[in-house]
């Protein structure tokens, strides 16, 4: 099986064709302004090895849409419909948004009688007459994107189903997004991961339109997926619905493809980019979840995203007189204009690296001026980062190896503390171009059951999730279970025991 | 009395936070709410208890349920206000000001709230001095005080008021039944408190107890100093531990969280092992099996970074923390009090033992 992964990152978008899970082949083109140049570029650049027969998928992995919502470019104003009343009237949607972005997205606001309660009974019933004048009012508005969330909808999505029947047949073509969809419970967090997607859905079907250009125009014809913050992917069609779920896909794609070019499944990894280090933990081959509200563009939502530490410490990391000053500033993508060894006036971490005979990258002479206290000097500082960074991602006291991937992988010494083996791979300066290029597909519940015994309710979220594995395009029989947790609820009566579960799949 | 500032918010909520022990967490919701109603106008004055008479009436509020509800419900004020208007109905008389049964999580905004949905006064005071799981661990209860009647509503405009009850458990088990049906989150309105019982009974200070460690918390994160060393800076509590969190396990029992959380020391502390176990809130805690602090002492888990209160329901793995004992109010280790909120009433076989460094 072929495919192709590609990951438009902030200086570089690389591109790697595996076949067989054998790497035949990996580019690097800049990034450009529009994406899909660079796109376009990366691809042609695979296909200059005569390898284009057959490719069976494309996958790609891009920060589009999260830099749309921190730059606040291309965002669609949106209607908000919450089904809550008389609960959740006190605090509006988009009530702790930042003013700035506040004012590009909100459209209409409606708060609707309905609802349920955390054990499926209706707050009150669902008023069906309060909705249909919305509808009529958000038709009359123009507003073409609209966000519905119901309270405790993660439970049962009856009222944003019945919502959403009644607003497509009042505005034809609006585009509709459920928090039921998207999101776990907490209202407010999941309501702004709602508005978040229904701003970013006409970009999202402009991008995913383009991506699928680029692919027709060099000739392939493979399916289009895009790539999900979990590590895994999900067709084109879903992700014009679902844009948010590509958020933090990138550093995801890097430690997915050092599991894959590593084969270990449980690992630390170190991807050390141009200006920052991520570091994350790989288990059962898939990055530990962060377990917690995450920021988007200063609005407060909860995704599964990565758990990451992040320091500023990358290969472009600016080195200033002695003793030194390291970082934090980074000369970034200009690295190949600014470092000395490509003949530039700056001291880099990367100059420094090939004065100690770290690697070979430019012009060695260049850098030969670095005298030796300055070098110790550095090395020490970025073993004290790493080493530290590492301790405190580690779950237990036992030693752990460490895959070391991106451009400036040649950064981190060969011992660790606590680490029991540094582990280096062919590609790695394109791991993250081969996790977007090996990724399969999830389904994910977070529910609520009461009164079953925690393994009658584990198995129903099991369904449940495998459910939405398939929706969103995997086969039924290759999903495996990839994480369980079950959290007893305090003050609920009954066995109250919320389950969250992840399963992962092959694509169809 | 004086004007609580918009700009004290954000503190009350960390200290808040802080002194919620665990079981309450930071008031998030809450104080993006209050800072609305400040927005749209509203002022909540802050008194002190002594500036109460005698004979005026103060309402003593809290949510009761689970905090889970007011996850997806949002925070519903009204049904406090409401609570507290069937009270005045029940009664035939007007409160002069409110205050929250507990200032640990998310009760100690309550006042902010009703005060500025109400237009009353809040008091500087609570029933607790931190948060505790069951509404008959209070200062009141402990001195014997009637805790009837006690009013409940929703925001449906249910209402309810149980006019007299056996004892504190039977307006707890009582309550606990109603809120369920309601969809386990009501407002509550305790028994009506006069100035009088306020100024003998009640635990006073408290919002300013809050607002101090939240003011030490954010300054210190503003200089880059370490909140920890702020905290025991302007409290007489004391560093207990500092290590990574190894195991958190969790379980309900009879409608609590219950559970232990296992720290693996660092720096100072490498090589031991503090175990604490909670029962919603942090209860207990030992180093290497020896008992170091226990309820009703406070025993808080902080991010030991930032000085974030961690909670029950969200330590784990790998988390840097560092846990800190802060004396309980005097009436709580007293001779009636510990039988009520000592370690004995939260199910463990021992007694209570102040925390080393503890002023006796």
């Amino acid at each position: 099986m072929k495919r192709i992964g590609i990951d438009v990152g902030g200086t570089n978008t690389d591109a790697v064709l595996l076949e067989d899970s054998r790497v035949v082949r990996a580019v690097k083109r800049p990034t450009t302004a529009d994406v899909t140049e660079g796109v376009r570029n990366a691809l042609h650049g695979i296909l200059e090895g005569g390898h284009g027969e057959g490719v069976e998928a494309v996958m790609i992995g891009t920060t589009h849409f999260t830099n749309a919502v921190v730059q606040r470019v291309g965002l669609e104003r949106v209607a908000a419909i919450r089904i809550c009343l008389p609960a959740a009237a006190a605090l509006e949607p988009f009530i702790d948004w930042p003013a700035d972005l506040r004012r590009i997205v909100e459209g209409p606001v409606f708060l609707i009688g309905g609802g349920h309660e955390y054990d499926g009974r209706p707050i009150v019933p669902f008023d069906g007459e309060a909705m249909r004048r919305a509808a009529e009012s958000i038709k009359a508005s123009g507003v073409r994107s609209v966000a519905i969330t119901s309270v405790f909808s993660p439970l049962t999505d009856e009222a944003e189903c019945e919502a959403s029947a009644i607003l497509a047949e009042a505005c034809p073509g609006v585009a509709i997004s459920l928090s039921s969809t998207l999101g776990r419970i907490g209202l407010l967090e999941r309501e702004n991961a709602t508005l978040l997607n229904a701003c970013l859905r006409p970009l999202a079907t402009k991008a995913v339109k383009a991506f699928e250009q680029a692919i027709a125009d060099v000739g392939i014809a493979a399916e289009l997926y895009l790539t999900q913050n979990d590590g895994t992917v999900m067709r084109a069609e879903f992700a014009e619905r679902f844009p948010v779920f590509s958020f933090a896909s990138g550093p995801t794609n890097s430690m997915r493809g050092a599991a894959f070019l590593s084969r270990l499944s449980d690992a630390l990894v170190i991807d050390v980019g141009g200006t920052t280090t991520d570091i994350g933990l790989l288990r059962n081959g898939f990055p530990r979840e962060a377990n917690s509200t995450v920021e988007v563009g200063g609005v407060r939502t909860m995704f599964r995203m990565p758990d990451l530490v992040s320091l500023a410490l990358g290969g472009g990391t600016r080195v200033v007189g002695n003793p030194p000053k390291i970082g934090p500033t980074s000369v970034g993508y200009e690295i190949t204009k600014k470092a000395l060894v490509f003949g530039g006036g700056e001291t880099t971490l990367t100059d420094v690296g090939v004065a100690s005979g770290l690697a070979e990258i430019g012009d060695a002479s260049k850098a030969a001026g670095i005298v030796p206290d300055i070098r110790a000097a550095v090395r020490q500082w970025i073993r004290d980062e790493i080493e530290t960074t590492v301790d405190r991602m580690k779950t237990d006291a036992r030693d752990v190896p460490v895959v070391v991937v991106g451009g400036g992988a040649f950064l981190v010494p060969e011992k660790i503390a606590g680490v029991s083996d540094v582990v280096r791979v062919p590609h790695h300066d394109v791991a993250n171009a081969i996790g977007a290029a090996i990724a399969q597909v999830s389904g994910e519940i977070d529910r609520i059951y009461r009164d079953l015994s925690r393994d009658e309710a584990i198995a129903a979220a099991r369904i449940a999730a495998e459910d939405n594995a398939v929706a969103a395009g995997a086969a039924r029989d290759s999903l495996e279970l990839v994480e369980v947790e079950d959290l007893p609820l305090a003050y609920m009566p009954g066995n109250s025991l919320r389950v969250r579960i992840r399963v992962v799949g092959d694509i169809a | 009395m004086r004007i609580l500032k918009a700009e004290e918010l954000p503190a009350l909520a960390d200290g808040a936070g802080i002194l919620g022990t665990g079981g309450g967490t930071h008031p998030y919701l809450e104080l993006v709410l209050a800072q609305k109603l400040y927005r749209e106008g509203a002022q909540v004055s802050l008194m002190d208890a002594s500036e109460l008479a005698d004979d005026d009436l103060v309402a003593v509020v809290s949510f009761m349920g689970a905090p889970l509800v007011s996850k997806e419900r949002l925070p519903e004020p009204e049904s406090v206000c409401e609570a507290v208007r069937g009270m005045e109905a029940y009664i035939g008389q007007k409160f002069r000001a409110v205050m929250s049964i507990e200032i640990g999580g998310e009760n100690a905004f309550l006042p902010v709230l009703v005060g500025a949905m109400m237009n009353l006064p809040m008091v500087d005071a609570d029933a607790m001095g931190r948060a505790f799981p069951e509404a008959q661990m209070t200062s009141f209860a402990i001195d014997g005080l009637d805790l009837f009647p006690f009013s409940l509503a929703d925001i449906r405009a249910n209402r309810m008021i149980i006019t007299r009850s056996a004892s504190a458990k039977w307006t707890e088990r009582i309550g606990r039944v109603v809120v369920v049906e309601l969809g386990s989150i009501a407002g509550t309105c305790k028994a009506p408190r006069t100035g009088a019982e306020i100024k003998k009974h009640a635990i006073l200070g408290s919002v300013s107890r809050a607002l101090t460690l939240g003011n030490a918390v954010r300054r210190a994160r503003g200089e880059h100093r370490d909140p920890i060393d702020a905290i025991i800076d302007t409290e007489s509590g004391v560093l207990l531990f500092r290590g990574k969190v190894d195991d958190a396990a969790r379980r309900t029992t009879g409608g609590f969280v219950r559970g232990r959380a296992s720290i693996a020391g660092l720096g100072a502390d490498t090589g031991k092992q503090m175990t604490i176990d909670f029962q919603n809130e942090f209860s207990a805690a030992f180093i290497d099996g020896k008992l170091s602090a226990c309820v009703p002492d406070l025993i808080c888990v902080l991010d030991a970074e930032n000085g974030e209160a961690l909670g029950t329901e969200t330590i784990r793995y790998g988390q840097r923390v560092a846990v800190l004992a802060l004396p309980a109010a005097p009436i709580m280790v007293s001779p009636k009090g510990l039988p009520l909120v000592g370690p004995r009433a939260f199910g463990f076989d021992f007694d209570y033992q102040p925390f080393s460094g503890k002023a006796a």
